[in-house]
């Protein structure tokens, strides 16, 4: 490398002025520093101070600009479609939708869902849940169940936080619960049931 | 005379004592005002960065902005586990946190936190013209000495040894290493704090503080911010390092630099904390009675207000408790200024932290003393004799 009286500017580090002919790791370079005013601090200590303490008066005067919502009095709406707890939806006469199909348990990927099925008298249904239990403390919240519900059964639009509990067993909830939160369905539950054969 | 003293006149005996004068100063005054600044720290850095902060704590209805979150604090340290690490040196262990905080209780003796009290007046108009009855004087300064501000520092280095032990006693390396942050740092800049003060000591002739609030008057273009305001802001500087506090909190940041105090817990922490913001009270007390006039009002003399040719004449008691008032409201001020700097400005790194206590202050202040020097003695030739110490 030659020696080059040119200013040379390195992509990396400060520029160098000058290369030695003998090395190139021996080289003249131009150091910045920082301007006499910005090295005493002192304004930059005003400047800041003037930021927050003009934060500070606003804030204690109107409060404008407080962005702290006081939780348990105020809540902040959640959005339309945040999943939370589940609940079982009803048929026009109000006994649960679901048909035991077994979809929701087999996507859960925490396998959270407990369902056990059992025969119906209702021509129109092979089978309803004798049990529908759900573990919230396992639950992750996927809403994959609901995406696998082929008959609207289940959903979780409750809007509510999984309970505070004492104990573990406490943590399920059960298909009455469920079904108390639920409301009837405006989807139509397709099929009229095994009496198309008849026809 | 002496025979029938009435119980007005030993009252006023009991009043005029220096552990009542005290124990009113620490109890009522310093230690509600530093208990207080706990909530007022978060409360106001959560106003500085638009949150609102603790205001919850209260008992029943009485809430009052969550103030009552010191007692909270306070009840949780006090039934805290009291854990001592097994290797600790108990003794100094036990030591460090009452060396952190008696220092700045004792210092407390030399604030001159109010005008000097004439009960036998209290219902006139001081004459200016007559000398009062100093016999029956009340001076609110516990320890009026003429070397004050020395015994402030002499006292106050005393505090360094509470950090330094702390750190030493925990059998902590982390413990160890703020320690000596907390060492260096204090010596750093205590001499920088001594020499600014040098230069007031120059100009006003008296390092007794109330002496100096008497010097500087009622007039505010004659306090010690107008005709020191180098050494206001050179002290200042390095007052708050002293403090421990940020922007200087190397010895103890809490998140990531383990500081000297990281293996005290409860009380013992607590104390540690408390005397920090005792140190926060004590700061201000100095700084409004050596550049802001201490207890003086603006244009209030003991008989009342005279501005411009317009006199006011106010009744002794009046007076008393507007001074007391403007005291307790320059204190205050100082506090909430000290907790905005500390809400605004980040961490120094310890090479800058030496950088400036070293480079910039010691330097800028022996300049201050120098040329204050020279300009005292160049007025003194001049004929303004009032510029040296009263004789």
């Amino acid at each position: 490398m030659s020696h080059s009286a040119q200013p040379t500017t390195s992509p990396s580090g400060p520029e160098v002025v000058s290369v030695s002919p003998h090395s190139d790791k021996v080289r003249t370079v131009r150091v910045v520093r920082p301007p006499r005013e910005d090295s005493s601090f002192l304004p930059a200590t005003l400047k800041g101070l003037s930021i927050t303490v003009k934060h500070f008066f606003k804030n204690v005067l109107t409060k404008s600009e407080v962005e702290t919502i006081q939780y348990p009095e105020e809540k902040k709406p959640y959005p339309a479609r945040n999943r939370g707890l589940h609940r079982l939806m009803q048929r026009e006469d109000g006994t649960v939708r679901c048909v035991a199909c077994m979809c929701c348990p087999t996507v859960c990927p925490a396998n959270c869902i407990t369902i056990i099925p059992a025969e119906t008298t209702d021509a129109r249904v092979e089978k309803y849940p004798a049990v529908f239990e759900i573990d919230e403390l396992r639950c992750v919240v996927c809403g994959l169940c609901v995406e696998a519900c082929p008959c609207d059964a289940i959903r979780m639009d409750t809007g509510l936080h999984a309970p505070a509990v004492e104990e573990r067993a406490s943590g399920v909830i059960d298909k009455d619960t469920m079904l108390g939160m639920g409301s009837r369905s405006i989807a139509v539950q397709g099929g009229v049931g095994p009496g198309w054969r008849a026809k | 005379m002496e025979a029938n003293k009435t119980w007005v006149d030993w009252l006023f005996w009991v009043l005029d004592s220096a552990a009542f004068k005290w124990f009113f100063l620490i109890f009522l005054l310093v230690m509600p005002l530093a208990s207080l600044l706990t909530w007022a720290e978060r409360r106001q850095s959560a106003m500085m960065q638009d949150r609102l902060g603790p205001n919850r704590a209260n008992i029943g209805p009485i809430r009052l902005w969550g103030i009552l979150h010191f007692v909270a604090d306070a009840l949780k340290m006090i039934s805290k586990e009291d854990f001592v690490p097994e290797k600790a040196h108990r003794v100094l262990f036990t030591l460090a946190p009452i060396l952190a905080l008696a220092p700045v209780l004792i210092a407390f003796a030399i604030i001159p936190f109010g005008p000097t009290i004439y009960p036998h007046e209290l219902h006139h108009v001081i004459d200016l013209r007559v000398a009062t009855n100093a016999t029956h004087a009340v001076s609110m300064q516990v320890y009026s000495v003429e070397f004050g501000l020395l015994f402030y520092f002499a006292i106050l280095t005393l505090a360094n040894y509470g950090s330094t032990i702390a750190g030493w006693a925990s059998y902590n390396k982390f413990a160890l290493l703020g320690g000596l942050r907390a060492s260096s740092q204090m010596m750093s800049y205590e001499v920088a704090m001594g020499l600014s003060l040098m230069g007031v000591f120059l100009v006003m002739g008296t390092l007794e503080p109330g002496s100096m609030v008497l010097w500087q008057g009622p007039n505010p273009l004659h306090w010690g911010w107008a005709v020191q305001p180098f050494a206001l802001i050179l002290f200042f500087t390095a007052a708050i390092a002293e403090t421990k506090r940020a922007p200087f909190d190397l010895p103890e940041g809490e998140p990531e630099i383990i500081g000297y105090f990281v293996e005290y817990s409860g009380m013992r922490f607590g104390m540690f904390f408390l005397a920090e913001f005792i140190e926060i009270v004590f700061l201000s007390a100095v700084m409004s009675s050596v550049f802001f006039g201490g207890w003086q009002f603006p244009f209030l003399y003991a008989d009342g207000f005279h501005f411009a040719g317009w006199v006011v004449f106010m009744p002794h008691w009046a007076v008393v408790l507007i001074q007391f008032m403007t005291f307790g409201g320059k204190v205050v001020f100082f506090c909430w200024l000290q907790l905005a700097i500390r809400w605004t400005l980040p961490r120094f790194r310890p090479d800058q932290l030496m950088g400036l206590g070293w480079k910039r202050l010691l330097p800028l202040s022996l300049l201050n003393v120098m040329v204050t020097a020279l300009i005292v003695w160049l007025l003194w030739w001049w004929g303004a004799r009032d510029l040296q110490p009263p004789m």
